[in-house]
């Protein structure tokens, strides 16, 4: 039994991929364009991917676009940003009810596909610019988007350990953009870039759910008219390996409960690499379960935190670890830490400690197939990568990573940089 | 063993209620993962009870309920059930609400263990002295964590502004003092009381065959004794249909604020279908009134008042309910008054079929796209269960719903003397 059944074809500049399943009650699609992360772009993209879902030639308001939507049993329409290593991707995303468990509706998925296609291909312009108007709201919008980030403290602190991690690197780009570079973005600009985009950008679509495959292949090429193009992005592998010279320490003060102690880890083993495997088996055991040493020591032990966690970056090669702790705690709790990746390294692990985190991280992606976006996100993680596994391969390749292995990846393990975000400082 | 066919869905349910008590709900699925939750009927809102055996009704620390699920992963050997559940090949969690505290487990191997690992983990208490002193240190900082969350101070702040006495105004961690009253004892009696098999709900859902599944569920409750059945005697006290505070106002280390308002449910004491058509009714109203495809949307937006987090939801459950609506907002003030304002034109003003047409559609695809998770099956299945309702009517239910029967809910929810809003301003 194959757990994923694709296929996929190529019509012009689009490559599609159908994954057939019965589990779901909806249909599942998922348009993503694929650039590079560069500063020059990053802020255009973020408000292109928030202006093309706003409006239409035919629906030229967010209302008349959204009753269309609810007209189509709630079909949901939306967008993100996201990153892949170096690349930045806009992904269009939309959920549509399965005909089959409704009375007397028809073509619900190719309705659709359809309103999709003229997002992109029919977005509300004036002459060789976007509608101003419509540019204005959105420009508030993702302006609104980039603040809250501040308000969410865990995500906060994630961001600002990129933010200084990766300094040099281009990695560390907002995938929302910046707000300082958001009012110099005129509509005419952004036009300019969109066609750029139309034109130039890697696209994938991705349609999960019951298709009649015969009835939707042949449209697609009519909805989404995209010109055949070279694709220019490399993958993952090329990589420069970074490794840090000396650990660097960030503290922030503001007016909060609890401290957040996340602590970036580079690892250099990226997706591809032989020791891939071994670095998923590495992180489990040292911090994405909670039998994992960073739970049993930090929380279970210690009683430092409610969370403390870490999770691998696999385009970038990072271990992240995560944790929220009284203020007070920061030397004895960032010490814990730090021993339990020593602990890796020494081999202070037990067979059983191992066959325990493979058989979760087997069961976490056999789970993972039950659900439709992180179907499309194990796929287009290889599109991206320009490496290709099977569930299968996925399988084997933990069953069969060794103990030796984990210690060489711990050996690799060097922090990078500890961020902390702490209360107001109290000058005495 | 019976089991009922929803045409409409195409899922059969199964269910069985054991001897003990113990009602058990299966629904076969073409999944790679098993998914189970056992749930207790008993949250952070049953605080004053009279705990089994004896004779004086008592009320427990806040945050009871919630340090009683931390607890119960304890195994008497001093290690913790997760271990177990990692070496089955499964994850493990549980979560408390107002009136819930469910454990569950998914797993895509081992199901016959994991299944017998649930229930006995939770059907054994092993916690001790010390074990308790330690979580404190655990679930303070859980606590903390909350503390610096501001969208959900935003909404506790709603519900202790709407009531003046009922214990769902009290936050289900509870506070960093309360729960350094909490005892093993007290989390004993607690547990004795609230956790016999009749007061809870087994549901199983994933590749499975339920004639082999009740079969290992009855033999598993077979060798324990749950003879000791007692009704439960809560005390809940009386509550007014009136909000105790109009509004208050909170400040955070935010940099946008934010702002919620909220209409206090007047009379919170349905179930059944009952229960479903006054929560779907109040679903449709919030969404005529404010969804993304209306004029009010589109005012508030183009007056600068919401952004894209602006949302809605309704939350209902014996005892208590309530609207909130709201997001971030650089205005609180005039947002709040726009939409008290919204409110009432909506009220005075017709519900057009079209738009009622259209928001019953979009509530289907949305009960059709939530019916996709396994987990949200589980937990949702087991909460209408509890309130005497069947998740997978909604869709028929839904379709039955006219615009007359909205118009009482209407004037009914949204009164003047249940309104409240909360806000939170930079610090």
């Amino acid at each position: 039994m194959t757990y994923i059944q694709e296929k996929v074809t190529s019509t012009g500049g689009l490559t599609s991929h159908l994954v057939q399943t019965d589990k779901f009650k909806t249909n599942t699609l998922l348009l993503q364009f694929r650039a590079p992360l560069e500063e020059a772009t990053v802020t255009k993209r973020a408000l292109l991917s928030y202006v093309l879902k706003s409006a239409t030639a035919k629906s030229p308001t967010s209302q008349e676009l959204q009753s269309r939507l609810d007209y189509l049993y709630g079909a949901t329409l939306s967008s993100a940003l996201s990153k892949k290593g170096e690349q930045h991707i806009i992904t269009f995303v939309m959920t549509i009810a399965n005909e089959r468990f409704l009375s007397n509706e028809q073509e619900l998925l190719k309705q659709a596909l359809s309103l999709l296609g003229e997002l992109v291909f029919d977005p509300l312009i004036d002459e060789h610019a976007f509608d101003s108007k419509t540019v204005d709201k959105e420009k508030r919008a993702l302006k609104a988007r980039i603040q809250s980030i501040y308000d969410d403290k865990m995500r906060y602190a994630s961001q600002r350990l990129i933010d200084e991690m990766c300094e040099n690197e281009p990695f560390h780009l907002h995938t929302y953009g910046y707000e300082k570079d958001l009012d110099n973005v005129t509509p005419t600009d952004l036009f300019e870039y969109y066609m750029k985009m139309i034109n130039e950008d890697a696209v994938d679509l991705f349609m999960i759910g019951q298709i009649d495959e015969e009835k939707i292949l042949p449209e697609l090429e009519h909805i989404f008219p995209f010109t055949k193009r070279v694709e220019k992005l490399g993958g993952i592998q090329n990589q420069d390996t970074i490794i840090p010279d000396q650990e660097r320490v960030i503290k922030e003060s503001q007016p909060i409960e609890q401290g957040k102690l996340n602590l970036g880890f580079r690892t250099n083993v990226r997706l591809g690499d032989p020791l891939y495997y071994a670095s998923q088996v590495f992180n489990g055991l040292f911090g994405a379960f909670p039998h994992s040493k960073l739970f049993m020591n930090v929380r279970e032990k210690n009683s430092l935190a409610y969370y403390c966690s870490s999770s691998y970056e696999s385009f970038k090669g990072f271990i992240i670890v995560m944790s929220g702790i009284e203020f007070s705690n920061y030397e004895k709790a960032r010490t814990i830490i730090i021993e339990q990746l020593s602990e890796i390294q020494n081999g202070a692990f037990s067979e059983h400690d191992m066959s325990l985190t493979k058989a979760l991280l087997k069961n976490s992606i056999l789970e993972s197939l039950d659900n439709p976006f992180s179907i499309a996100d194990i796929l287009y993680q290889q599109v991206a990568s320009k490496v290709q596994f099977t569930i299968e391969e996925f399988i084997d390749g933990i069953e069969n990573v060794t103990t030796e292995e984990i210690i060489e990846v711990a050996n690799q393990t060097k922090l990078d940089t500890t961020y902390f975000l702490q209360g107001a400082v109290k000058t005495n | 063993m019976k089991k009922h066919y929803f045409s409409q869905l195409d899922e059969t349910i199964f269910f069985h209620t054991l001897d003990n008590g113990l009602k058990v709900y299966m629904l076969p699925k073409q999944s790679n993962k098993t998914f189970a939750t056992f749930t207790t009927q008993y949250g952070s809102i049953d605080n004053t009870f009279k705990p089994l055996n004896q004779e004086k009704v008592v009320t427990v620390p806040d945050g009871i309920a919630h340090f009683l699920e931390h607890k119960m992963f304890e195994k008497p050997d001093g290690t913790d059930v997760f271990h177990d559940f990692g070496e089955q090949g499964a994850s493990a969690n549980a979560f408390t609400s107002f009136n819930r505290t469910a454990y569950l487990f998914s797993s895509t191997s081992n199901v016959d263990k994991n299944l017998n690992t649930l229930i006995d983990f939770v059907q054994t208490p092993a916690w001790t002295d010390e074990s308790v002193e330690k979580e404190k240190g655990i679930i303070g900082q859980e606590i903390r964590m909350y503390d610096d969350n501001p969208d959900w101070r935003l909404f506790f702040g709603l519900i202790e502004n709407m009531y003046h006495h009922h214990p769902i105004k009290i936050d289900i961690a509870g506070t960093v003092e309360s729960i350094s009253h909490i005892t093993k004892d007290l989390l004993l009696d607690c547990y004795h009381t609230f956790y016999h098999p009749s007061n809870m709900i087994l549901f199983v859902t994933g590749p499975i065959d339920p004639e082999h599944i009740i079969h290992l569920i009855e033999e598993n409750q077979k060798k324990k004794d749950y003879s000791n059945k007692k009704a439960i005697e809560h005390v809940f006290p009386d509550e007014p249909r009136q909000v105790a505070k109009s509004e208050s106002i909170l400040h955070m280390a935010v940099q946008t604020p934010k702002c919620l308002i909220g209409f206090k449910e007047p009379k919170p004491y349905r179930s059944g279908k009952e229960l479903m058509k006054h929560e779907i009714a109040v679903n449709l109203l919030l969404e005529l009134m404010f969804g993304r495809g209306t004029e009010q949307y589109k005012t508030l937006i183009d007056e600068g008042l919401i952004d894209e987090s602006f949302s809605f939801e309704y939350t209902e459950e014996y005892g208590f309910g309530f609207s909130a609506i709201g997001g971030n907002t650089e205005q609180p003030k005039q947002l709040k008054q726009r939409l008290k304002e919204m409110v009432i034109n909506f009220k005075n003003g017709t519900i057009d079929t079209k738009s009622f047409d259209n928001a019953r559609r979009k509530r289907m695809g949305s009960i059709l796209r939530s019916l996709n998770s396994l987990d949200y099956i589980a937990n949702q299945f087991t909460r209408y269960k509890f309130n005497q309702m069947d998740l997978f009517e909604l869709i028929p239910e839904l379709e039955k719903l006219t615009t007359d029967d909205l118009k009482q809910t209407l004037h009914e929810h949204f009164s003047e003397e249940g309104f409240t809003s909360c806000t939170i301003l930079k610090k």
